[in-house]
């Protein structure tokens, strides 16, 4: 049987050097590791290196795959394999809790297994559960020791009350909540929004308007999280600029500001009538944007 | 594989958290904690607690150094290297965004 997904993995071919195995490995990790590359993409990669990486770097371990493919896992009649532990290499516990974790997690700090662990996990939010605070129900595979003193994985639902207001990048705090009666802490991320973008507390969008609004000014529609609101354009609009709305951002304790970003976008298509009208405004105001340009 | 639900957790929201339990909750030593505001990778906010405080977006970031430094093998001057360049690359890549007008990331 034949399994080359472990090397395809780290894009290595079969007969690949330990050498050649391990500068593949860490040159994945450098660039999937999640906190380096927050694409979705990065995260699958990383823990197929890690998968990989684990199996690869063992002499044994490798031997075996290459022998049985996929299964190398199962347990057979050999003497020679004690199980397959953990030595380091690929863990990242906020994103997954997967039993090969498990050295990383617990029994390093407390010794015994029965002893409080604490255990970490992440979320993703929308924007709009932070704005009116929700109620979701995590999936977790968490690992406890049974009757026989083996590992297993335990699904857990945990029901977790979002409280309004909170910000990304903050811990939530289950109490008991873990295995064994630690703390389940959960790190609350947000996903991405069509309209807004998160910046800590405040929220910023991205305000198209037109060149009359622009150069004229006036009241202008934008959505803001709890409806649209009239915005006064200031005459001369640049785009680019940021105009302010004080406390409306995310309402946290300390209530953030929602940034309009200005845009100036023409119209698709103009008009005989506004072609001539532009025709008029070009001979009737003289200005050379490029002066500074020496042109 | 066993089954289990909790209903209705107490969840809190982690405001702050002391020396001692932020070398809890990364699963370190305060030495290490020392060390990261040493590199100014974590800065604990000034208060007359006689035990230094950490806010929510330093404990993320002492979090994420702790998985780097694990994950890649890096030391402390490279992991603090490491944070700066990834917040600068961000806010860079946000005014990108905002520049090519692309929808918000």
């Amino acid at each position: 049987m034949t399994d080359n997904s472990f090397y395809q993995a780290l894009g290595v071919p079969r007969d690949a050097s330990a050498d050649d195995i391990k500068r593949a490995y860490r040159k994945l990790a450098r660039k999937y590791h999640p906190d380096v590359n927050s694409s979705a993409e990065a995260s699958t990669r990383f823990k197929a290196a890690g998968e990989a990486y684990d199996v690869l770097r063992d002499p044994e371990k490798r031997a075996a795959y290459d022998r049985y493919g996929a299964d190398w896992d199962q347990p057979r009649p050999d003497p020679q394999r004690q199980g397959h532990e953990r030595e380091g290499g690929f863990a990242f516990d906020e994103r997954d809790i997967d039993p090969k974790m498990f050295r990383d997690f617990f029994g390093q700090r407390f010794g015994g297994a029965q002893m409080r662990q604490d255990q970490h996990a992440r979320v993703d939010i929308a924007l709009e559960d932070a704005i009116q605070g929700a109620k979701q129900t995590l999936t977790l595979q968490m690992p406890q020791i049974d009757d026989t003193g083996q590992v297993v994985m335990q699904t857990r639902h945990v029901d977790l009350r979002i409280p309004k207001g909170i910000l990304p990048g903050q811990q939530l705090r289950l109490q008991g909540q873990a295995t064994g009666g630690g703390d389940l802490f959960i790190e609350v991320a947000f996903k991405p929004h069509a309209v807004y973008r998160v910046e800590g507390r405040d929220l910023f969008v991205e305000l198209p308007i037109t060149p009359w609004e622009a150069a004229l000014g006036g009241k202008v529609k934008m959505p803001t999280p709890t409806g649209a609101v009239d915005l006064s354009i200031p005459a001369g609009a640049r785009p680019g600029q940021k105009l302010r709305l004080r406390g409306r951002g995310l309402p946290a304790a300390q209530k953030g500001d929602l940034f309009a970003v200005l845009q100036i976008v023409n119209p698709p298509k103009l008009s005989t009538n506004a072609r001539a009208l532009y025709e008029q405004l070009a001979n009737e105001q003289p200005f050379n944007p490029r002066a500074k340009l020496g042109v | 594989m066993k089954h289990a639900t909790h209903r209705n957790p107490r969840v809190d929201v982690i405001e702050k958290l002391s020396l001692s339990e932020l070398t809890m909750f990364c699963d370190t030593s305060a030495d290490w904690v020392i060390r990261l505001v040493e590199y100014g990778v974590v800065t604990p906010i000034t208060t007359a607690a006689p035990e230094w405080e950490f806010t929510p977006p330093h404990i993320a970031r002492a979090r994420k150094a702790a998985r780097l430094m694990r994950d890649l093998g890096l030391n402390l001057a490279g992991v603090a290297l490491v944070l700066d360049l990834i917040e600068e690359r961000d806010a860079l890549a946000r005014k990108l965004a905002l520049v090519d007008g692309n929808a918000p990331v």
